[in-house]
């Protein structure tokens, strides 16, 4: 982790109609970070993900995405992130070297990087018997741990993970926070968002967003040093409690 | 370019590892083409008739013999009573009577002028309409034949002539029908699916965020239907002209452009649809029940436009597969050159072209 900022927003801010999704959020992400995004379900986590990879426009506020600006340098912006959606964002009936391939070949991979880097990719990830194999055949946490080294594969300067983790058992969250860590070994920028409060403890910092804003933003240590808790969950539920918004 | 190659590869195993697609694509049309070919030709064959022959003279003996020639009707002689015929209407047990009064020969010999009475079951029109078109061509064949021998001239003068299809055969004007129908279907269906598979799935969220410029992703989703289309084309075409006997008269490459038209067309169409659904259900469905039914009505090839009012033929004008069975029955079975159908190709042209653009700006549009 270093002090070169990567990502770095001011009160970015994005409206449908009367409905705010996010009020003005500011913050800064340091290269090689592990950010972790959290808050209830419809506190507007996913919306501002989406402006940060250019998915869709704020409406106001400014930001910078690894020095290009949010509104004019989209196509350099997409460049140089890598994305993995909540749901399961490969395809299925296609085998591991045939999406390995592709989505290096659209992110402009030549032949020689692409046979280089997806023959290091499935020694890394042992699957050297599978390769061949359509992915919908393979158990979640494969797909899972295939899916964020697919996203780095043009090894990006941030990664967005928006709930990496879901519906992977405990034992492949840790074999994938494994896969996390080594990226951002490499300097690549990690911001994710989660549910899960004990992969909070895993993030360098964290915020938490509650009904379109930012409640707090620090590292798990002291956030529960400030709420005076022994958990991220109690940090949590103190801040998420006066939130007015419902899930959607 | 590569990206393209690239993407366009990827598509081609989503629609080779796909039995349901596969089947879709390729069994449809078959189907298709076999079922309304065969099976529901609007063709009249062996339909019962009744025939009252009062006159039983050489006239009435000829136009019978000519109507027994035939292969659309069983005949059944008999003198009935006008309320018997009613009654035989009413059981459905004949289609249509022909009534020759008491002395029709001799009226047509020496007043040059006869009245043979057809009645038909207009509760079914197609069929009534076919029938009596039928037999009166066969009674206005014999009054020809009369006209060479006599010096004479009769009074005839009404002129039924079927062109182009003397034989009325439903199939030539089914297939150029059942084209339209296949082509607009599984191009709108195929597109819409396809891309609304990838939102489901969150990939095209990954496409989205990746650099490939969103026009690339729609025309590389486009290129293997195109293929693919073409393809079915072909087969569609080879199996009417080999199965059911149709003629190719025209042009084979303006049948192909023409078609290419239709086929653009209709994945502009499926590109519209991927925009407003988010699910593949919903997206199969509106591309199915929002495609059959107007291609079906408003074509033209299963109910004639002619006879349709006129709110329903200024719908029939927005349908594209109007002007594509236009075009392709002048190609087909007419014969003609681009001079004949360029207003039609030119309506077919600004459609494509305003869904083209609409699709591709919402498309666009989604993004932001």
């Amino acid at each position: 982790m270093t002090n070169e900022i990567v990502i770095k927003t001011d009160k970015l801010t994005k409206r449908f109609g009367d409905f705010i999704a996010t009020n003005e959020i500011s913050f800064d992400v340091y290269k090689g970070e592990i950010f972790g995004f959290l808050g209830a379900n419809g506190a507007g986590k996913t919306t501002a993900m989406k402006m940060l990879c250019g998915l869709s426009t704020p409406s106001s506020g400014s930001a910078t995405i690894a020095g290009f600006d949010i509104y004019k340098q989209t196509e350099s912006i997409k460049k140089n992130i890598g994305y993995m959606s909540q749901k399961f964002s490969l395809y299925e009936d296609l085998t591991v070297l045939e999406n390995i391939q592709f989505f290096g070949g659209i992110y402009g991979l030549s032949d020689m990087q692409l046979k280089e880097k997806s023959e290091s990719l499935i020694e890394t990830l042992g699957m050297k018997e599978d390769a061949k194999k359509l992915v919908g055949s393979l158990p979640l946490g494969w797909k899972q741990k295939l899916s964020f080294s697919v996203a780095i594969l043009h090894e990006p300067q941030i990664v967005f993970l928006d709930e990496p983790t879901g519906g992977v058992d405990p034992v492949t969250r840790r074999q994938f926070w494994d896969l996390i860590y080594n990226a951002a070994d490499r300097g690549i920028t990690i911001f994710v968002t989660t549910h899960y409060m004990d992969e909070a403890e895993y993030c360098n910092r964290v915020t938490m967003m509650v009904d379109g804003i930012i409640k707090a933003l620090d590292t798990p240590t002291k956030l529960k040093q400030q709420f005076s808790a022994a958990t991220m969950d109690e940090v949590f539920f103190e801040l998420a409690r006066g939130a007015k918004r419902k899930a959607d | 370019m590569k990206q393209f190659i690239i993407f366009v590869k990827k598509e081609f195993y989503h629609v080779f590892r796909d039995s349901k697609t596969l089947l879709l694509l390729f069994g449809m049309p078959i189907a298709q083409i076999i079922l309304f070919g065969f099976a529901l030709t609007n063709e009249i064959k062996n339909a019962d008739i009744v025939i009252c022959d009062y006159a039983n003279d050489i006239a009435s003996h000829r136009i019978i013999d000519k109507l027994e020639v035939s292969k659309s009707f069983q005949i059944q002689k008999q003198n009935l009573s006008h309320h018997e015929i009613e009654n035989a209407f009413k059981t459905g047990k004949v289609k249509l009577a022909i009534i020759f009064p008491s002395n029709f020969n001799n009226d047509l010999q020496h007043a040059n002028k006869a009245q043979v009475q057809i009645i038909a079951d207009a509760s079914d029109l197609n069929t009534a309409s076919t029938l009596t078109n039928y037999a009166s061509s066969i009674v206005m064949d014999y009054q020809r034949e009369l006209l060479k021998d006599k010096s004479l001239p009769l009074q005839i003068n009404t002129d039924v002539r079927m062109i182009y299809n003397p034989e009325l055969k439903g199939v030539f004007n089914f297939v150029p029908g059942v084209m339209a129908l296949v082509l607009l279907l599984v191009c709108v269906l195929m597109t819409s699916v396809s891309i609304v598979r990838e939102k489901e799935t969150g990939t095209m969220e990954v496409l989205l965020v990746s650099p490939l410029n969103p026009l690339l992703v729609i025309i590389s989703k486009a290129v293997p239907y195109f293929f693919l289309s073409i393809i079915n084309l072909t087969v569609i075409l080879i199996l009417s002209t080999t199965l059911m006997g149709m003629p190719i008269n025209g042009s084979l490459p303006l049948l192909y452009f023409e078609s290419s038209l239709l086929i653009i067309c209709a994945l502009a169409l499926g590109l519209l649809i991927s925009n407003i659904t988010d699910s593949q259900q919903a997206a199969m469905l509106i591309s199915l029940m929002g495609m059959l039914l107007p291609v079906m009505m408003f074509t033209g090839f299963m109910f004639p436009l002619e006879n349709m009012p006129q709110p329903l033929k200024i719908i029939a004008n927005a349908i594209p597969s109007k002007w594509y069975y236009i075009i392709m029955k002048s190609i087909m079975i007419k014969g003609l050159g681009f001079s004949a159908i360029w207003k039609e190709t030119l309506i077919l042209m600004g459609m494509t072209l305003l869904l083209l653009i609409i699709s591709v700006k919402k498309f666009k549009t989604r993004l932001q």
